[in-house]
């Protein structure tokens, strides 16, 4: 993994409040809501899988992985990463601008913020008007091994 | 016989030129190391292999060539001579010498054209054996295959003649190793298929060079070496071409637009094309695997005393490569069992009043989209008996569960893990490892193995595999709205049930159904994918076999069946052993494919497992009773032990037999006696249109024992009391809260024996 100040550029979304971003030479692309197949018996972070120009893509949904509530009536879009090998979809809330990296602070993350979030955040970049959280697409992706709830870094 | 002889020939031409052109390469590279070992043992190889099936071809003189040089080569190698410049140009022209043989033979089927002469180039190395360290100038040799020869592939032989000029000039003019001129060389030897400019500045022949490509393509030129990983790419591709063709088409079935309608059809016919053509680059013929039989059946032979006569049909059959090199293995290890237990020792055949030599018959077919493969042996055949009474002993099966078994059931048992029957252990087979993992490796690529025997007949092993794994035939079953992909090669057979259909049965509240006498454990789909099982409608019942599980799969549609495209799905579900992959749709949608074994391993069926209330009877207190239902509601039971079979007859199907009552079974007769009377209770048994009849065996002899219906197996301590007995119960005990007659096997059959 490439360290932070190398990251020229975020793909930047929404989950709640939270504004999250992933460095974009790991996001492949980004697409409105798309048809889901349902997959009984995985894990509730699993949403479903989806059929991306004949690659079949698992759908994670952030929401469940930050141990938030469910998104309700609204269409999740889709931030599709690579990670180790494979292509996920990441479900989000909303999609944000591409940030322009050069110039900004690399920080902790600070320690009262949920585990849940510790957990899939590498550090905080914060920009004049909010505060960028760098996702960890690797472990946000994650969904299969036990969440250790209140897990702290 | 010609053809084979061609074929091998054929061979045998494209792998000497691909040798050659690294001998080239090895060749100049031995130049600047001399002293490498490696290399020297590399080129020596090559020209064995040359000379040695040249011999075998009856080529002559090209053995005759590859002779010398292999000398040269051998002494190199073994240090008792070092290399100069003199013997690299020797053996670099041997090998231009060989290729152009192989050219002559190429067109003539033979190495006797006089437009090459090998005798100089045998000369020249002869002479270096000798220790002649000055090279006879031997100019003609090399000009005469480079002029004279209608050589058809003017690039390679531009390289080749390229060499031989150089080498000219060196050897006339140039005492030591230039590096001037060898730097051409080295260019030219590795890379034999340059641009065809140096075809064009060949002032040889100029007509002949452009017509004869046309004519007729050399060998090496029809065919190409592909990296694996790039077909591989290409099936996917054409996967995702197939996929979104159902898509478009799907749209053009709605269209009014002429022109998009045609387009379409046509899209869809060059589709098809296609992945049959990409498939097809693929397919390699078993007659690869076979090729090596002969050598494996004659070796084996010998070291185990038989006289085997080997038939094989079917070479051409081809398969997907990758399944053809895995079932190399299980094919080699089915022929080397029917070699050491089938096929029996000469003399042991003559006693049995069969020929000398044993037959081995092996032959592939395509059938339904699959590749079927049969090894059969006319050997001693597999004793069920035998079968049966050492996977009871190995503690395989229970006596129970065998009792209930048919033979074709009881033989196949020897797939099962740590089975060997082999009363000897040789080196062959019978380690008590290889048919389970002849099934393992064979179920592993999506095929299945079956085998029948005949005792002292012989025995067939049916193995059957996909053609391709990566697009199979799938049974769409649909389920809560979603829909999901069978493999087809788990499906046995689809059933309808109504909800009341009484064959269905609940064991202490686990479905099952009575299916020709076998008790089937029902899955839900929908209790499968974490929803409610769904009672009280019609259903539709997928009877499925992976392994020894058979059970059947309760769904709520069944769609249809077609080929998909199976996928991977990512690591985030790997962990849900219920589904082997996914697929989509011609809609677009993605559905799931089921894992049969998967999902049998999760809702707990396994083999021995074939009603829910069983349980291993390790415990001798414990009786397995089959409980059952006479004389309009009476409960009675029967020793599991006792119970062969359950069948169900029509009642039409009843014959008289003087004054007993038989049916026609299995190719015999078997004598019916009605439980009831037989326990001095009312007969009621006539009051249903088929009768249940409980088939009890023993020394060959069988007896039906006609009931009202099977109620449950149970397993209990029974604590008999001598209350009710009476002839025919040997008392009765409490099973499941009711009073149960315990039947005295023994008085049935012998009221049987009476009545007959």
């Amino acid at each position: 993994m490439k360290s932070l100040t190398d990251v020229a550029q975020y793909c930047t979304f929404w989950i709640d409040d939270l504004f999250f971003g992933v460095d974009v030479d790991d996001v492949q692309e980004v697409l409105r809501h798309q048809p889901m197949t349902p997959v009984p018996r995985a894990s509730e972070g699993v949403q479903g899988l989806i059929n991306l120009r004949g690659q079949i893509v698992t759908a994670v949904d952030l929401r469940f992985r930050l141990g938030l509530p469910p998104r309700g009536d609204r269409l999740p879009m889709n931030v599709i990463v690579r990670s180790r090998g494979e292509v996920v979809s990441l479900l989000v809330d909303d999609i944000g601008d591409v940030v322009d990296a050069a110039g900004l602070a690399v920080e902790q993350i600070p320690s009262n913020i949920p585990g849940e979030v510790q957990q899939v955040v590498r550090a905080v970049r914060p920009l004049p008007d909010k505060l960028l959280l760098v996702l960890d697409s690797d472990s946000a992706v994650e969904v299969r091994a036990a969440e250790p709830a209140g897990a702290t870094a | 016989m010609m053809d084979d002889d061609a074929e091998i020939i054929a061979e045998f031409l494209v792998e000497s030129h691909e040798n050659l052109d690294q001998l080239d390469r090895d060749l100049v590279e031995l130049e600047q190391h001399p002293g490498s070992r490696e290399l020297l043992s590399s080129i020596f190889r090559t020209i064995h292999t040359i000379k040695g099936t040249s011999g075998f071809l009856a080529l002559g003189r090209l053995e005759k060539l590859t002779h010398v040089g292999e000398t040269l080569l051998s002494q190199l190698r073994d240090g008792q001579k070092t290399m100069t410049p003199p013997i690299a140009e020797a053996l670099l022209r041997m090998v231009d010498t060989v290729r152009a043989l192989l050219d002559v033979i190429e067109r003539t089927g033979k190495d006797e054209d006089a437009s090459v002469d090998v005798a100089p180039v045998a000369a020249l190395i002869e002479a270096l054996l000798a220790g002649e360290e000055q090279a006879a100038d031997v100019p003609e040799v090399l000009l005469v295959p480079a002029a004279a020869v209608a050589e058809p592939d003017g690039v390679r032989h531009a390289g080749s003649n390229g060499v031989a000029v150089l080498e000219r000039t060196e050897v006339a003019d140039v005492p030591p190793v230039p590096p001037a001129p060898r730097a051409p060389e080295a260019q030219v030897a590795p890379e034999p298929e340059p641009q065809p400019v140096p075809a064009a500045e060949e002032p040889a022949a100029p007509a002949e060079v452009e017509e004869d490509p046309a004519e007729r393509r050399t060998l090496v030129d029809a065919s190409v070496r592909v990296d694996v990983d790039l077909l591989d790419n290409l099936v996917q591709l054409v996967g995702e071409l197939v996929l979104t063709r159902n898509q478009l088409l799907q749209r053009t079935l709605v269209s009014e637009d002429v022109e998009l309608i045609r387009a379409g059809q046509r899209l869809d016919l060059v589709a098809s094309e296609l992945q049959e053509s990409v498939m097809k680059t693929r397919m390699q013929p078993i007659g690869q695997v076979w090729s090596k039989m002969p050598r494996m059946v004659r070796d084996l032979s010998h070291q185990l005393g038989r006289e085997v006569e080997l038939v094989m049909e079917g070479h051409e059959t081809e398969l997907d490569r990758s399944l053809l090199e895995a079932l190399k293995g299980p094919l080699t290890h089915l022929v080397r069992n029917s070699m050491d237990h089938g096929i029996e020792k000469p003399d042991e055949r003559l006693a049995a009043g069969k020929s000398r030599s044993g037959r081995l018959h092996l032959r592939a077919f395509h059938e339904s989209g699959q590749v079927v493969v049969e090894i059969t042996d006319d050997g001693k055949g597999i004793n069920p008996d035998k079968i049966a009474s050492v996977a009871i002993e190995r503690g395989v099966v229970s006596r129970e569960q065998i009792a209930r078994m048919d033979t074709r059931e009881i033989v196949n048992l020897i797939f099962r893990p740590g089975f060997s029957t082999a009363s000897e252990v040789t080196n062959v087979s019978g380690r008590g490892v290889g048919m389970d993992v002849v099934r393992t490796n064979i179920e592993r690529i999506g095929g299945s193995v079956d085998l029948q025997s005949e005792a002292g007949r012989g025995t067939t092993v049916r193995v059957r595999i996909p053609l391709t794994l990566a697009i199979i035939p799938a049974l769409v079953v649909g389920e809560n709205g979603e829909r999901y992909a069978i493999p087809q090669a788990n499906l046995v057979e689809l059933v309808r049930l109504e909800a009341d259909d009484r064959n269905l049965e609940f064991l202490d509240g686990a479905p099952v159904l009575r299916l020709r006498g076998r008790l089937l454990p029902l899955v839900s789909l929908s209790e499968a994918l974490g929803g409610r099982r769904v009672d009280g409608e019609a259903l539709s019942v997928v009877v499925l076999q992976s392994d020894d599980v058979r059970f059947g799969l309760c769904v709520s549609a069944v769609h249809d069946t077609q080929e998909i495209v199976v996928k991977p799905i990512g690591r985030q579900l790997k962990s849900l052993a219920m589904y082997a992959g996914a697929t989509i749709m011609g809609d677009g949608r993605v559905s799931l494919i089921l894992d049969v074994a998967g999902l049998a391993r999760e809702q707990s069926i396994d083999a021995t497992q074939t009603d829910a209330t069983e349980v291993r009877a390790t415990d001798d207190d414990r009786t397995q009773l089959l409980v059952l239902e006479v004389a309009g509601g009476r409960r009675a039971a029967l020793p599991l032990a006792a119970v062969a079979r359950l069948e169900e007859f029509d009642r039409d199907r009843v014959e008289r037999s003087g004054a007993a009552e038989v049916v026609q079974y299995r190719g015999g007769l078997l004598p019916l006696v009605r439980l009831a009377p037989t326990i001095g209770l009312p007969d009621t048994s006539d009051s249903h249109d088929q009768m249940s009849v409980v088939v009890h065996e023993r020394a060959n002899r069988a007896v039906g024992i006609v009931i009202d219906r099977v109620l449950d197996v149970v397993e209990i301590a029974v604590s008999s009391s001598q209350v009710g007995s009476r002839p025919g119960v040997t008392g009765t005990a409490v099973v499941q809260d009711r009073v149960t007659d315990l039947v005295d096997i023994e008085a049935v059959v012998a009221w049987a024996g009476a009545s007959a």
